[in-house]
């Protein structure tokens, strides 16, 4: 027998301070008011991290505003690129510091957080170092203006891709930063506030706050700030929506998905079982764009879930570390008490369950990749956001059918068409209601391209040029 | 032999029209899919034990290939003698599936390994291009049959495949199939080369695959190692889902052949991964999997010390062949 032995990456790659201040103005503060952040894999203790309070945000939108001020605002955009570069290559001196880190504070496998989330946060930080002396070129005309401070609430299933993702573009375009990671995966953004030192950024250029949703309330409301860009549940985003009403802050918000997944009976099927895979078990589908409705035609659905099952029963999950697992924990306890509820609903609505018996570790919290089959577009888990490893299958019989019912959700953010038929996607493309079409293809992101949803997935885009206006003046 | 009959298969009378019809209508083949599918299990990371369970299926799986103009007895005496006794310092090395060679050198192969258990493979059929008539093929095969050898590496038609000639490359393998027969009514073993460098496509990589399939070979085979691309693991992966498919839809078990390039041990890994992770551990056995190769079995007993060890030797540490 072949069995994979173990073969896990080195813990010693990083070493994390016992507790955490803020970062503010370029150094860190004296922790206080502490919680604790865990490995979701193990639950052991990782560090200590401060909860910010109202005082500790007002200090931080001070800091940056007295640096965009004084120093980032004056700079030009040359010098801003290359402090941006700068970074980008400390990112990828300590990529593999920051993969272990990313691994132990998420949960998420580590052949994941070293091929992907860290080569992407470099990725994004040498694309928009490149746009910071060209700014004149965005489509704004001559010298188009920063906002000023940019408040960014970010989550917990790509920490420091989604740090990147919106300190990137604030910076290149002149912003200055207060960030605020998610209370359960603050390490990384703590680690890159030490990259900032280590680059020698100005000091209050980009001020890293943790704590949990109160502090996120505080920041978004202060006067101070003049952008709030929040990436995480539509719940919290109608909150912010909400709170920034009736202000002249810019707002961006990229919430929520339930995409469709639709295989036709042409599609390249071993192709599109990898695409299906990839697109709903990528980062135990904690992924706002995941792929978590497929809707297969129904010619071809026992043969579809026949070949599906079998690829199931291949992923290996278990300890994120070790470089051969695909699926890692599930990022909280609360997160696994939500997608344990949503999919008991599932089947007290009539929907199968199926998952493969894989053995799961004791600690920590986990959940098998699971097919909920016999879904109907009524059912719970067919419109709700599950946020974990669990796919709904549903059927079509014509294209029109598909589009129906692919469109029939209050998302929008992503969707897959899997054919061979290259008029059908072009077809297809046009109407569905979704800011990302992939097309036999799924979950692939390029810093120049442009992300982000129709209807209640959002609004403002990240990436590309598209992503770089949002952080100046006349650009949303 | 087989339960169930090529017409039941194809759904109607073996004509090149229904061959076409059949075979286009096989679900196609992303390339951007299945080659990000192969560099993904390329990143398997296989240590310690696995590794050395590896290394060794690697050997056992090994058709040890020497197919050159220059070839002499000498020559292949010398390179059975290898396969007898892979490495003198470690009489526990496993010894290779076969010896593959040109079909006039079947009887000096056979003079060295008797019935040691090591297979002796022929190419035939005018390898590696293929181009002589049916009349020659079979005489070709007949004859390295006659000689003794125990598999049949033939080639198939490319150019009668490109011009939409399925039934033509049918025919002629069920016919090879025929000459692999001996005196006593056993057959040689088939293994079918469909040169897929020169293919080209995916698609009709997956076509010629279940046409050789359909056919009545044993193996399909990638290559001849005498093109430019030879095996590459997302072709080895696509026959693999390939044999996986056909023994879900007929029961019959087909083996999988990558041939041509694959040199270091760190290379047969990743192949054996690809093996387990899409046909699955039935497949991870000689009979149903083989590497065609010269240079590889070196590299690979040269792993072996390291892992046995714990420092690397040197190509002067093992044995030339």
């Amino acid at each position: 027998m072949f069995e994979y032995s173990p073969a896990p990456e080195s813990r010693s790659l990083v070493s994390f301070e016992t507790s955490y201040g803020h970062f503010i103005g370029g150094k860190f503060t004296k922790p206080s008011n502490l919680y604790k952040t865990i490995n979701p894999a193990t639950e052991e203790v990782l560090a200590e991290i401060s909860h910010g309070t109202d005082k500790d945000v007002d200090a931080a939108v001070k800091a940056a505003r007295h640096a965009y001020e004084k120093v980032w605002s004056k700079l030009p955009g040359s010098e801003r690129g290359k402090y941006l570069y700068r970074i980008a290559r400390i990112i990828q001196e300590r990529g593999r510091e920051l993969a272990v880190a990313e691994t132990l504070n998420n949960g998420k496998p580590i052949k994941e957080t070293r091929d992907f989330d860290i080569p992407t946060v470099a990725a994004w930080f040498f694309y928009y170092a490149g746009w910071a002396d060209k700014l004149d070129y965005a489509g704004l005309g001559a010298n188009p203006k920063a906002h000023g401070v940019a408040a960014q609430v970010i989550p917990w299933n790509f920490p420091l891709m989604m740090l990147a993702w919106k300190v990137a573009p604030a910076l290149a375009a002149g912003n200055t930063v207060v960030l605020k990671p998610a209370e359960s995966t603050p390490l990384t953004a703590l680690l890159f506030a030490d990259i900032c030192q280590q680059a020698e950024l100005p000091e209050g250029v980009v001020n890293i706050i943790t704590g949990y949703g109160d502090t996120g309330a505080a920041l978004v409301k202060h006067p101070d700030v003049n952008k709030v860009a929040f990436t995480g549940s539509t719940d919290v985003g109608r909150v912010i929506a909400k709170a920034v009403a009736g202000s002249d802050k810019k707002v961006t918000l990229e919430l929520g998905g339930k995409a469709a997944n639709i295989v036709f009976d042409d599609a390249p099927l071993d192709q599109a079982v990898e695409g299906i895979i990839n697109g709903i078990f990528f980062n135990q589908g904690h992924v706002c764009c995941a792929g978590s409705r497929l809707l297969v035609q129904e010619s071809i659905q026992d043969e579809f879930l026949k070949k599906l099952k079998r690829r199931m029963e291949q992923l290996r999950v278990g300890d994120p570390m070790d470089k051969n697992t695909d699926i890692g924990a599930i990022n909280s306890k609360a997160q696994l008490e939500k997608i344990d509820a949503l999919v008991r609903q599932g089947v007290a609505e009539g929907g199968e369950l199926w998952a493969p018996q894989c053995e799961l570790p004791r600690n920590g919290f986990w959940f098998r990749p699971s097919l909920i089959t016999g879904v109907s577009p009524a059912n719970t888990v067919a419109r709700e956001e599950i946020f974990g490893p669990v796919l709904s299958v549903m059927t079509f019989r014509t294209p029109a059918e598909a589009v129906t019912k692919a469109n029939n959700t209050p998302f929008g953010l992503s969707a897959g068409i899997w054919t061979e038929k290259g008029s059908r996607i072009l077809k297809l493309a046009d109407q569905l209601n979704a800011g990302v079409v992939w097309a036999n293809t799924f979950n692939q992101f390029d810093p120049t391209s442009p992300f982000g949803g129709f209807k209640e997935s959002g609004y403002g885009r990240e990436g590309g040029r598209h992503g770089l206006l949002a952080y100046l003046k006349g650009g949303n | 032999m087989r339960s169930i009959s090529p017409e039941a298969i194809v759904g109607s009378r073996i004509t090149n029209q229904s061959l076409r019809r059949w075979l286009h209508s096989l679900p196609g083949v992303d390339k951007v899919g299945l080659e990000a599918r192969a560099a993904s299990l390329g990143t398997r990371s296989i240590k310690t034990a696995s590794k050395a369970w590896a290394l060794d299926a690697a050997i056992k799986m090994m058709d040890l290939t020497t197919l050159e103009g220059m070839d002499t007895p000498e020559r292949v005496k010398s390179l059975c003698l290898k396969a007898l006794t892979p490495d003198p310092t470690d009489l526990s090395t496993p010894r290779p599936a076969a010896i593959c060679v040109y079909g006039d050198m079947v009887k000096y192969a056979k003079a060295t390994l008797k019935d040691s258990g090591v297979y002796v493979a022929a190419v035939a059929t005018a390898f590696p291009s293929g181009r002589a008539s049916l009349r020659v093929k079979l005489e070709d095969t007949k004859d390295a049959v006659r000689a003794g050898a125990d598999e049949i590496d033939m080639v198939i038609d490319r150019g009668a495949f490109l011009a939409g000639e399925y039934l033509e490359v049918y025919k002629q393998i069920v016919a090879v199939k025929e000459a692999c027969k001996r005196n006593d009514g056993s057959y040689a073993h088939l293994k079918v080369i469909l040169e897929t460098g020169e293919l080209q496509t995916y698609d009709n990589i997956r076509r010629a695959s279940y046409l050789a399939m359909l056919a009545g070979g044993d193996f399909i085979k990638t290559s001849t190692g005498k093109v430019t691309v030879n095996a590459t693991i997302p072709i080895t992966m696509l026959m693999l889902q390939a044999v996986r498919d056909w023994y879900e839809e007929t029961g019959e078990l087909i083996g999988v052949k990558p041939a041509g390039g694959i040199r270091t041990a760190k290379d047969a890994i990743k192949y054996l991964v690809v093996v387990r992770e899409t046909a699955g551990e039935t497949w991870l056995n000689p009979d149903l999997f083989r590497f065609g190769a010269s240079s590889l079995l070196n590299d690979v007993l040269m792993q072996r010390q390291k892992l046995k060890t714990g420092h690397y030797s040197g190509p002067d540490y093992v044995t030339v062949d």
